[in-house]
């Protein structure tokens, strides 16, 4: 079995989002990168399905040679090797490309990613990709296990979720909780330096939305507050000066 | 040339979100000099009333093998309606399911796809939209370059007027194999009779500071007396006190409702992650110093055990 999971390489979840350059660049002065967390729960699985069933695992990331560290730990959590295909990830379709573009060279089972990712908060690459393979595209998936060559899937839906089923190959978006977060050990981080990393130049590269500016949401006004032993005004207040009830 | 809106249903109905597409897409469409078209995919109701919400005409495709969201099968028919319509935009609300499906419809058309569109499209200098990203952190005006585009608006972003205006229905028979079924839904499960997260217009959520999944019932009777829906802290969905498609924050749902009260969470920056489009947070937290209150409209320090039976008195006697 051969798996593919597509990182993408993103600001901590903590960060403090500024912009530099007249609003049209995120400023990453002291930003910390991370793999997007849904990106994250997508390896974690595809490690166990690796334990499990013996698979080849790659990782892919569309990025700048700034992502190399994010690829490495997740060389370091279980991936066998990595691709990392040379462009600044900045419209959806293009990414999708890219990735479909390998696939079509390696014939992969499973291709994971997450959901979506932190900074666009998109969650169309899965999608597009899918299309451009014509092979189904599921999210978000909770849960994946294999019998055979059929995946057993459960995705979140609206109050609830949904079970399914699938013949291999599939493209999955995935979320929590469908593996526990992994943390790379000693041995894993020493062998990620050594395992491969190949770099390739972007294929077709054309891009259909561009982000011209950004800006930063109106600070927040002061919060008003109730004694608790007035608690019951709140109703009042929310239905007669926030208009909201 | 026409704006195509894709309405999403809920056992045969027009989801809230999806008629606020609607409206959306009509005035996309005025603004275009063009005519806006709604999309219902099996079988549903009262299509003709679409036409309060700006639809001028309705497509229908009653195959009730679309009665359950099948990704490919709706991507596969939502393009042969945008071919069909000759749609230069196509709409939809932004969902579970129709994130995945717009981005098939992206792939498929080679249309450019802008998510979480929270205001018209800008047509002054092309076509530019303003997007909510990095988890409402921030804002991208975001150019749609392609020929064909696609918007996925969040939810709360357009006043919707109604009128008694009635769509005309044609229906519309797409070309689906047996490969757009290809994955089987093997079965279901769904919360009945309670307010969907997404979809709601009020929110109460409560956080680790409920202690237990025994004290939810506070939570579940002030939202009863508000009509609004439960929400949790990621936590509480973690320590199983509280269903996943609870969850609210950076890895959950993310809700823009009028009005999200927040009981006993801190207000974590990923927690606020999921809230910060909400109209109105109110914040009841014992803790004073809390982060949450630095991000809320209204405050109450206290026990949550104290305040919410007050707060349900309240709302019973005044709704
Ligand atoms: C990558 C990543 C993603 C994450 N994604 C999410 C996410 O999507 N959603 C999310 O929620 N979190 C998320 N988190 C976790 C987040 O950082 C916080 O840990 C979490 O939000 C805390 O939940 P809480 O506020 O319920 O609990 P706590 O932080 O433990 O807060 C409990 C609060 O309850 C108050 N309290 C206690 N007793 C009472 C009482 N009797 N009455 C009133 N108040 C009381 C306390 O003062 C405290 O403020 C994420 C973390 C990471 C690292």
């Amino acid at each position: 079995m051969k798996i593919l999971v597509c990182i993408t390489h993103v600001p901590d979840t903590t960060t403090k989002i500024k912009f530099t350059n007249g609003d049209t660049q995120l400023d990453a002065n002291g930003v910390q990168f991370i793999a997007g967390p849904y990106d994250d729960y997508a390896l974690s699985r595809a490690i166990e399905l690796k334990e499990q069933f013996g698979a080849s695992l790659t990782v892919l990331n569309v990025g700048t040679a700034e992502t190399e560290p994010t690829i490495r730990k997740a060389l370091a959590l279980g991936a066998d090797d990595a691709i990392r295909i040379d462009a600044e990830p900045t419209d959806a379709y293009f990414v999708a490309e890219q990735i479909a573009h390998i696939c079509k060279q390696n014939n992969y089972d499973l291709i994971l990613m997450g959901r979506e990712s932190i900074d666009f908060n998109g969650g169309q690459v899965h999608g597009i990709v899918g299309e451009m393979l014509g092979v189904p595209s599921l999210s978000p998936i909770m849960k994946l296990d294999l019998e055979g060559n059929v995946a057993k899937m459960a995705r979140e839906i609206e109050g609830g979720k949904e079970y399914l089923e699938a013949k291999l190959p599939l493209v999955l978006g995935c979320q929590e909780p469908i593996a526990e977060w992994k943390i790379p050990n000693m041995r894993g981080i020493m062998s990620a330096r050594t395992k491969p990393l190949q770099v390739i130049t972007p294929a077709n590269p054309q891009e259909l939305t561009k982000s011209v500016r950004f800006e930063l949401p109106p600070a927040k006004g002061a919060c008003k507050m109730i004694p608790a032993d007035q608690a019951d005004t709140l109703i009042d207040l929310l239905k007669n000066e926030a208009k909201v009830l | 040339m026409s704006v195509l809106i894709f309405v999403e249903t809920a056992e045969g109905k027009a989801k809230s979100s999806s008629l606020e597409a609607v409206a959306y897409g009509a005035k996309v469409a005025e603004m275009l000099g063009t005519s806006a078209t709604a999309l219902v995919l099996g079988d549903a109701q009262d299509l003709e009333g679409l036409g309060g919400y700006g639809a001028n005409k309705v497509l229908h495709v009653a195959d009730s093998r679309l009665n359950a969201g099948v990704i490919q099968a709706y991507g596969n028919v939502i393009a042969q309606a945008v071919e069909k319509e000759n749609a230069q935009v196509l709409v939809v609300a932004k969902s579970a399911l129709a994130d995945t499906v717009a981005a098939r419809v992206a792939g498929k058309l080679k249309a450019g796809l802008a998510s979480n569109v929270v205001a018209l499209p800008d047509l002054s200098n092309g076509f530019v939209v303003r997007r909510s990203i990095y988890t409402g952190k921030a804002f991208a005006n975001t150019a749609v370059t392609s020929d064909k585009k696609i918007l996925a608006i969040k939810k709360n972003i357009y006043t919707v007027t109604v009128t008694d205006a009635k769509a005309s229905v044609e229906s519309f028979n797409a070309n689906l194999s047996d490969a757009d079924f290809g994955v089987s839904i093997t079965s279901t499960e769904k919360a009945t009779g309670t307010v969907s997260l997404p979809e709601a217009n009020l929110v109460v959520s409560g956080g680790r500071g409920l202690k237990g999944p025994e004290n939810w019932g506070v939570i579940e009777d002030l939202a009863k007396a508000l009509g609004a829906a439960t929400g949790c802290s990621k936590p509480v969905s973690d320590l199983h006190w509280r269903p996943h498609h609870e969850h609210v924050g950076q890895t959950g749902v993310k809700v823009s409702p009028n009005l999200y009260i927040a009981v006993g969470i801190s207000g974590a920056i990923q927690h606020l992650a999921g809230v910060n489009s909400s109209k109105c947070i109110v914040v009841i937290n014992s803790d004073p110093e809390a982060p949450f209150f630095q991000a809320a409209d209204y405050g109450i320090v206290g026990d949550a055990f104290q305040i919410l039976p007050k707060l349900i008195e309240a709302a019973k006697a005044k709704l």
